[in-house]
């Protein structure tokens, strides 16, 4: 192309379809998003559709459905294990991610501070997120352990307790344990993320407000907490989808017991369609999950549109 | 930077209590469990069974019996030959995909890259415990069930959404100025791509394939659905599957497990923190 364009002064040709094909911008843009869109049609958006469509019909392993209309959601209705599952995901999202956003700013503002070896600090605080959630939730299992667990064991030598707690045995020890493993696993992504927004406040602000005579809350309440609502926002939004959709800390740790006691939407419908082989039935629950998403959405959305209102547009 | 610009003043004592102390038990937590798994793993079986030998949080005698077991007595070197290949694979897939798409919406501003580039931010928020039902059988209809092609093919939905919005933020941070000399001069698309953008952007580069390898070797669901033949499966689910027989767990081998499928992703982890957090913070800034 180059030693086309130097060297001819002839009027310029009306460009061939081909050179028209690499140079005009929409259609260099279709080329360069294809590999990405066929990815995303092909094994995200078509199957989206196709599980709303499964819920609205009786298929089972090996036997293509019949279109049933909303007959799986009115059997879920009536069904109370359904209406179990779906307290428990609200509870677990509801207490773990309130509780990760309390601990994991605290522990922001802490690895905030001056410390020594502060980035080796950083590097093990994220550990618990990095590592594959299955094997963790597994370590986690063993802790929890009826005969041998470990915390057992240290609180019958502290003399709190004289006999083991059942863990996993009992339906509010073992919501409250996997509640637990999970906000472990939590904290320190919700910690690392909200220490990068504390990083980005300017230092001037404080120093303002400390001529001024505010104190630490104070400093807190006007500048650390507007400056990081965005990112809390956005965290936040994260989190909760995320704990609201999990399958793979509650399929190590319980599988959904005692008595269906621990069963999220998730691992419930997993259960109905892979293991019971009513993929209608498991698609149906899986899409009433789809509400509760958007809501999350949704919020993430005006976090963001906030944020950019904060920046000033021009910023994008 | 610290957090109120008057942290200096603060007395030692002071800086113990609300400092240090809070912040020591707030590891001690976070990384116990790692501590246990690696205890647990070396126990000979008669402490790991009765607590009441030895101090439960030491280990007299370690063995290395239930490592010994759990790399030549099971399939575990497959299944994390298996893990790391699909890892690789997916990985790389994702990557490409994401450099051409993120490429595209920053500097091509091609007609709707504004609203293409918000539908994938929306596709990182569609979670896998959603699509595995219909992924199933479109997993069986393409002929994939079973094969490690079901998961690499499957994984890049998780991957690239991210990776794109990633890697839109360093695009964007390369000066236009570089790219329109380029244009000038009579480079191609591809040229400024692979020549100019690329090498500039190696860092960007690095954290979303880390990201994207961690997810992967993360990922459970589909690799539980999708895989049944034990040899063919991921170290996650292969673990939690095949470790129990009939009611006898095999805690040191299963603890030795877990801790050495979680070596591999804390290796390139720990090389690449400072990538990982800026990437992440990279990626809520935008």
């Amino acid at each position: 192309m180059a030693d086309a364009a130097i060297g001819t002064r002839t009027i310029p040709a009306e460009p061939s379809a081909w050179s028209r094909l690499k140079t005009n911008r929409d259609w260099l843009g279709a080329w360069f998003m294809l590999p990405t869109a066929a990815f995303l049609f092909l094994f995200l958006a078509y199957p989206l559709g196709l599980g709303v469509w499964l819920s609205m019909t009786d298929a089972r392993i090996g036997r293509e459905g019949i279109f049933v209309g909303f007959e799986n959601f009115t059997w879920l209705y009536d069904d109370p294990v359904f209406w179990l599952s779906v307290f428990n995901t609200l509870l677990y999202t509801a207490v773990a991610s309130v509780f990760k956003f309390a601990i994991g700013l605290y522990l922001a503002i802490l690895l905030n501070h001056h410390l020594p070896f502060k980035a080796f600090l950083r590097a093990i605080v994220l550990l618990p997120f990095i590592v594959p959630t299955v094997l963790s939730a597994i370590a986690f299992w063993w802790m929890y352990d009826p005969q041998f667990s470990i915390i057992s064991w240290t609180l019958k030598e502290l003399g709190l307790i004289t006999t083991n707690i059942n863990f996993l045995g009992d339906p509010w020890n073992a919501r409250w344990s996997v509640i637990f493993a999970n906000i472990w696993r939590g904290v320190p992504f919700v910690a690392i993320t909200l220490l990068a927004g504390l990083q980005t406040v300017p230092p001037s602000l404080y120093e303002a407000a400390t001529i001024d005579g505010a104190n630490r809350w104070q400093m807190f309440r006007h500048i650390t907490y507007p400056m990081l609502t965005p990112i809390i926002a956005v965290v936040m939004t994260f989190s909760v989808l995320f704990t609201f959709t999990d399958f793979q800390l509650i399929w190590a740790i319980t599988r959904g017991g005692p008595v269906n006691a621990t069963h999220l939407m998730a691992t419930l419908s997993y259960q109905r369609a892979i293991l019971g082989g009513y993929l209608g039935e498991g698609a149906a629950i899986s899409t009433a999950m789809i509400p509760f998403l958007l809501a999350a959405i949704m919020l993430s959305w005006f976090g963001l549109q906030r944020r950019k209102w904060q920046q000033g547009e021009a910023d994008d | 930077m610290s957090q109120t610009g008057m942290d200096y003043l603060m007395s030692t004592p002071r800086r113990v209590v609300t400092i240090y102390v809070p912040l020591a038990i707030i590891v001690f937590v976070l990384l116990f469990p790692f501590y246990w798994m690696f205890i647990t793993s070396i126990k000979p079986n008669e402490q790991l069974v009765n607590l009441d030998v030895v101090n439960p949080y030491w280990v007299v005698a370690p063995t290395l019996e239930h490592i010994w077991e759990l790399l030549f007595e099971t399939p575990y070197l497959s299944w994390m030959w298996n893990t790391m290949m699909i890892a690789l694979v997916a990985t790389f897939l994702s990557i490409v995909a994401s450099v051409l798409a993120a490429y595209a919406i920053v500097r091509l501003r091609y007609k709707g890259a504004q609203w293409i580039g918000g539908a994938i931010f929306l596709a990182y928020l569609v979670p896998p415990s959603i699509l595995f039902i219909p992924l199933s059988l479109i997993v069986v209809k393409y002929g994939l069930w079973d094969t490690p092609w079901a998961l690499i093919l499957t994984y890049p939905t998780i991957l690239i959404p991210f990776s794109t919005w990633l890697l839109m933020g360093y695009f964007k941070s390369i000066p236009f100025e570089l790219e329109e000399c380029a244009l000038i001069d009579g480079a191609s698309r591809w040229q400024i791509l692979t020549k100019i953008v690329l090498p500039l952007a190696v860092p960007g580069l690095i954290s979303a394939g880390i990201f994207a390898f961690t997810l992967c070797w993360n990922e459970f669901i589909y690799a539980l659905t999708f895989i049944s033949t034990p040899e063919k499966k991921t170290v996650p689910v292969a673990i939690i599957s095949e470790f129990v027989d009939g009611d006898i767990y095999r805690w040191g081998s299963l603890m030795a497990g877990a801790l050495l499928g979680s070596v591999p992703v804390a290796i390139v982890y720990m090389f690449f923190v400072n990538y990982y957090v800026s990437a992440m913070t990279g990626a809520v800034k935008e």
